[in-house]
């Protein structure tokens, strides 16, 4: 223990008394988060660079260090480059451009903040709708001498986009249009008129120069003509909070709390509203409810919580609630559903293409998804809606989205918390894709299942087999469709009841539509998949003879499918000896450009980790067949079923 | 020698929470909130997580938020510490008297080969000591228990590369960071989401500030190594910076000798590496009131950081926390 408190004469307990009200002033101050986004060279790092100088949050050593740096790979001559604080990783330094959103905090004497800078590249527009998803404002900056361009409006919709409803316009490097009041008047204008659909509650025009420290903490003298605040008055005034705590209560359970037989604690951060003990509450989804009995915290249990705080709820009654369920005020209770309308901004390489199943987090729920429909893409520069059937990395679209397990939902608009969502791909586990949802397509109570009293099963025994489809993926020529015609007609003579689905019989007729482009071919892969279940609850076995090149389409229609109904087969010809063959000339078409996407040429076929049956090159037609014959003998598809 | 601080003795009462219908939380209850979120996250989603512990201040404060997190029940996960062997000596007894007053679950792991190796931080340079007595061990211990997740302290505002890193920082198998091919992270929707063999490095305080973190020790009396506080010890000056003298094994130069002068540290890792600074702040209140005034960043004491221009992030590139 350390005796310094008995050291304390009148004058530093005066003095401590001080510093007590300066920090416990300190304690209570609000917290404004924001981002800052323009194009690329209207000065965001600089400004924040500048906010964090002039608030004095930059040190000595980091100032020296600033000094260096400045001199190695700055762009203001003999000046401090504040860009360069901002600039963390070696590749951008060396590059002079941000690549990655970037968390900055300051404080002044009213308000913390933490700021988001975010690139202005084109191809990083994920990042700036990341670092918009959880702010309060943002800032667009605008390059005095160049105006509105394509960027401004870009980053203003994805603002927009992400619920942000408060805005500063900061005009930037006005110094170097002479201070002009014209050029100011003239871009705030052309930003309300191009920004009056946006919906922003408030709108905040700044003229300032970044560089020279003109607006952003106090009043420039080289700007007597206006008469609005400075950028730090501003950001320290303006009230963005929406009364989260007057909405109807929420809260998505996080994890189940059971030290012991006697607890079961509900844990989560609450996202709108406010809960008491005695409140009624329902899980949304299976519409239970009961009261609340205890708010438990470390501290103590509370007589009130709202939103924003991370609680544990203990209930009156045993009900079951698990993860992924959200806890709501009975008497307004969010939607459930498991099919949405929803804004969808796509985030990754790989396009995003209906039909193709994605995991979704919601809250706490982590469901399998697809996209049924794109209804369409966002111009996000003029607001057109335009026709598409895949959306791009950058690109927005509006979606129909349908979900394995109904969830529990508000739309975003209402609660971020519980309309937002992520969406990763099932099999690199990468974040592709982030949305929000604007409404249910359907309420999921009313899904039901037409249930007929001839099933699959009946249907099996009448014919003496147990439905299966066989599923042959391989390159064009791999010999899939020679096989597969062999084991049909092997079976036929078996008295088995047998369809084959290739691409002859389905792209003329079914498939007709549809051509070769990536998502058409997830189409039609869907399209074969859902006629094979069909067959297979007609009680037959299917054999399906498609290249099927991608593991994401062959394992959406192995999930159509029973354990056991599903068996897929692997033709693995290598593709010198495919193309070797070319029955239909389709390589030598392909290798003069006359076919694009070819599989194995202009298009990649992934081949399968676990396929059931492999059929290496060295086994002939025949015996290929002879094997994929007694597969299913041995696996008792070929004998009588029993009930 | 636990300091309690004494911050209720000085201040006026804190309000723990906002008063019915407050419209807004405060900046610490709104962090606290968002940490504890984390937290349960990554106990809900991962398989098999640990919390980094390194006796410092920010541990200290993730400790503390953990059990908040958490409470009534006990830490659904295990603390583990890389131990150098050159820890102050203050820190390993903080150390056990933490574990056994909250009932813990500790693991201590050291990088045994290059002890046998000798390696210290007198013998090889700071980085390379860096990397196998730290790195090294605990890439090693997360690889031998097979923990998916790992807590760790770190903050954005320390350091330029920690700045651009995310909540949930996924790690390659060989515990490798590519900054550049980070998963977006928006909302509070964390994507825990693992390939064989990845693992995640999650930190719960990358939205506070050093100022935020010691506004939190005095409103909640957050106990703390009184190495944070200032007292007399045996110090040298070298290479302009006061090195504490903290056993016998320091090797001292010609014409060091150890005096004792009134010093504290701002920032806590092997002594031999981490510079203490003259004070006389004492309390929580007089170190906040120190750290206000302050003109230079708690990372200019971390030796480790000056070696190299983009050091913190090739040190991540490599594994380090």
């Amino acid at each position: 223990m350390l005796g310094f408190a008995q050291a304390a004469d009148l004058e530093a307990s005066l003095e401590r008394k001080t510093t007590s009200q300066y920090l416990h002033a300190h304690e209570r101050k609000s917290l404004l988060r924001f981002l800052t986004c323009g194009s690329v060279d209207d000065g965001k790092s600089t400004l924040i660079g500048r906010l964090l100088y002039d608030t004095q949050r930059l040190m000595e050593d980091q100032l020296a260090a600033l000094a260096v740096d400045s001199r190695r790979h700055g762009t203001t001559g003999d000046d401090l480059d504040f860009a360069l604080l901002v600039d963390g990783l070696a590749s951008e330094r060396e590059q002079g451009i941000t690549i990655d959103v970037a968390y900055r905090f300051f404080a002044t004497e009213q308000r913390k903040f933490i700021v988001a800078d975010t690139p202005g590249h084109e191809q990083y527009t994920r990042n700036m709708a990341t670092g918009a998803s959880n702010a309060d404002l943002a800032v667009i900056l605008v390059d005095a001498r160049q105006g509105i361009l394509t960027q401004t409006r870009r980053h203003s919709y994805i603002v927009s986009l992400l619920g942000i409803r408060h805005v500063v316009l900061a005009i930037n490097k006005i110094d170097l249009v002479g201070y002009s009041q014209a050029v100011f008047d003239e871009i705030e204008a052309a930003y309300r008129s191009f920004a009056e659909p946006l919906g922003f509650v408030s709108l905040q025009a700044i003229p300032l120069s970044a560089r020279y420290g003109d607006n952003i903490l106090s009043r420039s003298a080289n700007l007597p003509w206006y008469q609005g605040p400075t950028l730090i008055e501003h950001l320290e005034t303006v009230e963005v909070d929406s009364d989260r705590r007057a909405a109807p209560f929420r809260m998505p359970v996080q994890w189940v709390n059971r030290p012991n037989l006697d607890f079961r604690g509900f844990a989560g951060t609450i996202v709108a509203g406010v809960v008491r003990p005695g409140d009624r509450v329902a899980v949304a989804r299976s519409g239970v409810t009961t009261l609340v009995k205890r708010i438990v915290t470390q501290d103590g249990d509370l007589s009130e919580a709202g939103a924003g705080e991370a609680v544990t709820l203990t209930l009156e009654d045993e009900i079951d609630a698990s993860r992924g369920d959200v806890l709501a005020a009975a008497a307004e209770r969010p939607e459930v559903s498991d099919q949405f309308a929803a804004h969808v901004l796509w985030m990754h390489d790989d396009p995003l293409i209906p039909g193709r199943p994605y995991v979704i987090k919601l809250a706490t729920s982590v469901v399998g998804a697809s996209v049924t429909d794109i209804k369409h893409r966002l111009d996000i520069n003029n607001f057109a809606k335009l026709a598409t059937k895949t959306l791009e990395k950058n690109e927005v679209g509006f979606i129909n989205l349908m979900t394995q397990a109904p969830l529990a939902f508000d739309p975003y608009s209402q609660v971020h918390e519980t309309g937002a969502f992520i969406i990763i791909d099932r099999m690199t586990n990468h974040t592709v894709g982030a949305g929000m949802i604007d409404f249910s397509l359907r309420r999921a109570s009313n899904i039901h299942w037409q249930a007929l009293d001839v099933d699959m099963n009946a249907r099996a025994i009448a014919k003496g087999q147990r439905p299966v489809v066989l599923w042959f993926t391989g390159l064009s020529g791999a010999g899939k469709s020679t096989i597969a015609n062999l084991v049909e007609k092997r079976l036929h003579a078996n008295g088995k009841h047998t369809y084959l689905l290739d691409g002859d019989n389905v792209r003329h007729g079914l498939n007709r539509d549809l051509g070769f482009t990536d998502a058409d071919r997830v189409e039609n892969i869907r399209r074969v998949a859902e006629a094979a279940k069909l067959m297979v609850d007609a009680g037959l076995i299917a054999l399906a003879s498609f290249i099927s090149p991608f593991q994401a389409e062959r394992r959406m229609a192995r999930d159509l499918f029973a354990d056991g109904q599903f068996i897929e087969i692997f033709v693995d010809t290598p593709l010198e000896v495919a193309e070797g063959r070319d029955p239909k000339g389709l390589y030598q078409r392909a290798r003069n450009g006359l076919i694009q996407n070819f599989t194995g040429i202009g298009s990649p076929y992934e081949r399968p980790e676990a396929p059931h049956i492999t059929i290496t090159p060295d086994l002939s037609a025949e015996e290929a067949a002879e094997l994929i014959v007694s597969y299913l003998d041995r696996g008792s598809y070929l004998g009588n079923v029993t009930g | 020698m636990t300091v309690e601080p004494q911050a209720s003795t000085t201040l006026p009462t804190v309000q723990r929470r906002p008063a019915p219908s407050s419209p807004s939380l405060t900046h610490l209850q709104r962090l606290e909130a968002e940490s504890i979120h984390i937290m349960r996250e990554v106990a809900a989603e991962l398989r098999n997580p640990v919390m980094l512990y390194s006796v410092g201040k920010d541990s200290a404060v993730m400790l503390h938020l953990a059990m908040k997190a958490f409470h009534p029940s006990p830490l659904p996960f295990p603390l583990l510490h890389i131990d150098t062997t050159w820890k102050f000596r203050e820190m390993i007894r903080f150390r056990d008297e933490t574990v056994a007053r909250l009932g813990l679950n500790l693991l201590v792991r050291r990088n045994e080969a290059g002890l046998a190796e000798g390696i210290t931080p007198f013998t090889h340079d700071s980085s390379i000591y860096t990397q196998i007595m730290k790195t090294e061990a605990l890439k090693s211990a997360l690889s031998s228990f097979g923990f998916d997740a790992a807590f760790g302290g770190a903050r954005r505002d320390e350091e330029k590369s920690r700045a651009k890193e995310r909540v949930f920082s996924l790690r390659s198998d060989s515990h490798g960071w590519d900054p550049k091919n980070q998963r977006p992270e928006l909302w509070n929707l964390y994507n825990g989401r693992l390939k064989p063999g990845e693992s995640v490095r999650v930190f719960p305080l990358s939205n506070w500030t050093e100022t935020d973190i010691w506004q939190y020790i005095m409103r909640e009396r957050i106990p703390l190594v009184s190495l944070y506080f200032a007292a007399k010890r045996p110090v040298v000056e070298r290479d302009g910076q006061w090195i504490m003298v903290d056993d016998d094994r320091l090797p001292l130069r010609p014409g060091e000798v150890p005096e004792m002068r009134s010093v504290r540290f701002r920032t806590l890792g092997c002594y031999p590496l981490t510079a203490a600074t003259e004070s006389t702040a004492a309390t929580v209140p007089e170190v906040l009131q120190e750290m206000l005034a302050s003109r230079t960043s708690e990372r200019s004491g971390r030796l480790i950081d000056h070696d190299e221009a983009a050091s913190m992030e090739k040190k991540k590139r490599e594994g380090y926390f």
